[in-house]
């Protein structure tokens, strides 16, 4: 993967900057020293890395000021960084950039349960935001696999999702407004406490702007009160095709579960392994979850259990009690680790129509044989986002590269029946090349041109999200 | 100009943007009162792109021309046993307007009903949008799936542009299903405070309520509050039940489950009928709604009159004033629109709620950067 030559001047003038730097935030907030600018050559796509000139940890919204204004003025890009859990390179620094880091800046700065909003600074971890209003019932739904460890900075860069989004929406659904600082320093405020914009909606393009907008360092989030519970039921099938019938059966009565998850066989074989979670040997495996009181549960899963049985499921089991509801999703959640136990893989993340799963499954399966690589598929069936795992290794020599070209004909079948690249990781560096699959020349360019209006100088995490060749007379100038 | 497709259309605005003639974007017309006064050369109509492109149930999803009837994408959803989870207003009422809503005003107007608290507005169900830009470029972003985060987020900045940086050609929603039974908890009597607090309480709960609305004057003269539950039949008895238990100490409840009165006790709040045959202006408010009770107050502290209308749990503050009333210096945090009003007021006012310099600098060079020319409802956002 290409990124820009680095710009020399820049890395001649480091010491220079980096006394700027100690002139305006503490000096353990400056990282210059090559030893430690290295923990942050990489984020979660550790296949790419290139440590930065400069790391910063600014520890207010006036120091992240006050460091934009000195890169403003000395030209130096800059790419920001909330957790570094990007799986798309969205915080992959280059020798010349000095990293953006949230990561001191976790304050919860109010909570009102009267009018569902909590305000955080965004170097917060998502979990920790349902942690901080847990004792009044209260959850922020957007639900990342990665919330344990991910910031709100980055959800909301890449405008994160999670497996109950078909209920809750993602992140640009739950984000009524920011504290936003502008490359140059300036800084200011959209949206609040308040719903929907006053005037263009500014505030949805900077969610899923992958940093190159702004950076953002608080955020008023809407909070949810918590059902009074939530409970799975486990459906094994003989084909995927059947699984994915089933899928549009449940939608189609009329049943809106906060979460469909799907696996296949070579899935579902290497999670029980794992973690003994105790699923059928099937080739597809749903789990369907509903919420609400014990009565409504019972209801939703008794409709859902009919359906179920029209298409002769091989297996079939509701959920009676948390512990066997843990059990469920035991395997799923582990799902990702217990492939990273077997193997290296690379997780792509297209979004297809729903309907169109058992053909692209089909596919992937052809490419799996061609390619000479084994996928396993998991993904939320609700909503059409894949998540299919292509096992690697990465100590044999030109696997890694298989792997990418495997990954992107994945992804340009999935744009061919009419979906996208990303549903919720970003483009990041990861799938900058393909764009042009996705969208046409003037398409871009009319995402260029929202850079251009926010970012004239392109110094904000530059070489992501398009293509360089697209992008390089801005950046140049 | 009517054109009847996409690749018309983006010839004819080609063609104005060579010669700077200006036009003034039209559906059904109904909504042509909202904004700032446009002048405008020529009137460009959407109606005759129409037609319903892909309609997948299963998926939950619809793709249309933005000039298709709204009625028709109602009553195709409606055939599936799904519909629009936002709800959108009919404008007619409120502004004296005739013809059909196409689908395209409801998104370049981001227009959202009482459901948006629970469902999201117009802009959070938009999944995709093809629109000609200023110099009839075609233009698509976004698509038809649900989970899209490739690239920038326009769809988000079409919803609510008002025409001004492209006219929309075509547009996807995600749809969500229809339920079985509605139930409304009312509760009589209540002062414009103990309202929102109740309102509060009710969204607050585990009960998953999708409108919370409040009426000063109701349909008898007294006050009204209503709490909205929707889903399968023994579901919305259930919860109603809970909800009239948790609004007990808040006054007088009763439940109406009868579908024809819940759904016209709805179309009343979302289309603001009671100032349907009022003079006045018409003020639409989005503030933080414990902050609605306050501005009313500091309004008629002021001397001013104010009747008002309290939706999204008070979230949304419809107001009436006397002619050429500015509520702003009375609102707090948030947004104010001047939605009826007439051009004399609407040249003196602010239309739209005005912005810190940096936010109206990034939302001017936007507008310049897809309408070079500004001959897309030139003036329209100011």
């Amino acid at each position: 993967m290409e990124m820009p030559v680095p710009n020399q001047d820049i890395i001649t003038k480091k010491q220079h900057l980096v006394r700027r730097f100690q002139a305006v935030l503490p000096d353990e907030a400056v990282i210059h020293e090559i030893a430690e600018t290295l923990a942050y050559e990489c984020d979660a796509l550790t296949a790419y890395r290139c440590p930065p000139l400069v790391a910063v940890l600014p520890g207010t919204t006036e120091e992240v000021s006050a460091v934009l204004k000195i890169c403003h003025e000395e030209g130096v890009p800059v790419v920001p960084r909330g957790a570094g859990t990007s799986l798309a390179g969205g915080s992959l620094p280059t020798a010349d950039s000095v990293i953006l880091g949230v990561s001191r800046m976790s304050d919860v700065l109010e909570t009102d349960y009267e009018n569902r909003f909590i305000r955080v600074q965004t170097g917060r971890t998502n979990l920790s935001v349902t942690g901080a209003v847990e004792e009044h019932s209260f959850f922020y739904a957007p639900d990342p696999s990665s919330q344990l460890a991910c910031a709100i900075a980055g959800n909301i860069a890449m405008n994160s999702g999670g497996a109950h989004c078909l209920k809750y929406g993602v992140t640009t659904n739950n984000l009524l407004g920011v504290t936003m600082v502008m490359m140059d320093g300036e800084i200011v405020e959209i949206g609040g406490a308040h719903l929907d914009a006053g005037g263009l909606d500014l505030l949805g393009v900077i969610c899923g702007s992958e940093g190159q907008l702004g950076i953002v360092t608080e955020a008023t989030l809407r909070i949810l009160r918590k059902p009074e519970a939530a409970r799975p039921i486990l459906m094994g099938f003989d084909s995927n095709e059947v699984a994915g019938a089933c899928v549009s059966d449940i939608i189609k009565a009329g049943i809106l579960p906060v979460a469909i998850e799907f696996m296949d066989r070579p899935c579902i074989r290497a999670t029980d392994d794992f973690c003994g979670a105790g699923y059928p040997d099937v080739e597809a495996l749903l789990i369907v979850e509903v919420e609400g009181s014990d009565q409504e549960i019972a209801d939703q899963l008794g409709r859902i259990t009919e359906i179920a049985e029209k298409h002769n499921p091989a297996e079939l089991r509701v959920s009676k009690s948390d512990e066997e509801s843990a059990k469920i999703w035991a395997g799923r959640k582990a799902a990702f680790g217990a492939m990273g136990k077997i193997n290296d893989y690379m997780c792509l993340d297209g979004t297809i129509p729903v309907n169109e799963l058992p053909y692209v499954l089909r596919r992937i399966g052809e490419l799996s044989k061609q390619y000479g690589l084994d996928v396993a598929n998991v993904f939320h069936a609700g909503d059409g986002n894949m998540h299919p795992l292509i096992l690697f290794d990465a100590n044999k020599p030109g696997d890694l590269e298989t792997c990418e070209e495997m990954g992107a004909e994945i992804l340009k079948v999935c744009v061919e029946v009419g979906g996208c690249l990303t549903g919720e990781h970003g483009v990041g560096v990861e799938k900058r090349d393909l764009m042009l699959h996705q969208y046409n020349a003037d398409d871009l360019e009319a995402q260029l041109k929202i850079k251009d209006a926010f970012d004239p100088a392109w110094l904000l995490n530059p070489a992501k999200v398009f293509p360089l060749k697209i992008s390089e007379s801005r950046r140049a100038a | 100009m009517n054109p009847s497709n996409e690749t018309e259309l983006a010839g004819v605005v080609k063609a104005a943007a060579s010669k700077g003639r200006r036009l003034r974007i039209r559906g059904g017309g109904t909504r042509s009162r909202l904004g700032r006064p446009v002048e405008a050369d020529e009137i460009l109509s959407t109606t005759g792109l129409t037609g319903i492109s892909l309609y997948e149930p299963g998926a939950l999803t619809i793709v249309a021309a933005a000039g298709t009837p709204l009625a028709e994408i109602k009553a195709t959803l409606n055939a599936e046993g799904q519909r629009l989870p936002f709800e959108p207003m009919d404008h007619r009422g409120l502004l004296g307007s005739e013809g059909e809503p196409t689908i395209g005003s409801v998104v370049a107007c981001n227009i959202s009903g009482p459901r948006r608290i629970q469902a999201g507005a117009c802009r959070d169900s938009l999944i995709g949008v093809r629109f000609v830009d200023g110099q009839g470029t075609v233009l698509k972003n976004g698509g038809r799936v649900m989970k899209n985060v490739t690239g920038y987020d326009l769809v988000k900045l079409m919803a609510g542009s008002y025409g001004t940086l492209g006219v929309l050609t075509e547009v996807a929603f995600k749809v969500l299903p229809k339920p079985e039974a509605c139930g409304v908890v009312l509760i009589q009597g209540l002062d414009d405070r103990a309202a929102v607090k109740a309102m509060s309480a009710a969204v607050g709960s585990p009960y998953d309520v999708t409108g919370a609305a409040h009426l000063p004057v109701g349909v008898d003269g007294d006050p009204v509050t209503m709490i909205r539950v929707e889903g399968f039949e023994a579901s919305v008895t259930y919860r109603g039940g809970k909800l009239r238990d948790l609004l007990a100490s808040y006054g007088d409840i009763s439940i109406e489950s009868d579908p024809a009165k819940t759904e016209a006790g709805w179309a009343h709040v979302r289309d603001v009928a009671p100032f349907h045959d009022r003079e006045g202006d018409v003020w639409r408010v989005s503030v933080k709604p414990s902050d609605g009770p306050d501005l009313i107050g500091a309004m008629r502290d002021a001397g001013q009159s104010a009747d008002v209308i309290y939706d999204w749990s008070g979230g949304l503050i419809w107001v009436l004033t006397p002619e050429g009333t500015d509520i702003r210096p009375h609102c707090p945090a948030g947004h104010a629109t001047l939605i009826r009003a007439s051009e004399e007021t609407k040249n003196r006012l602010p239309v739209f709620q005005p912005q810190v310099e940096v936010l109206e600098r990034i939302s001017r060079d936007l507008r310049e950067k897809f309408d070079p020319k500004n001959i897309l409802n030139p003036g329209l956002m100011g």
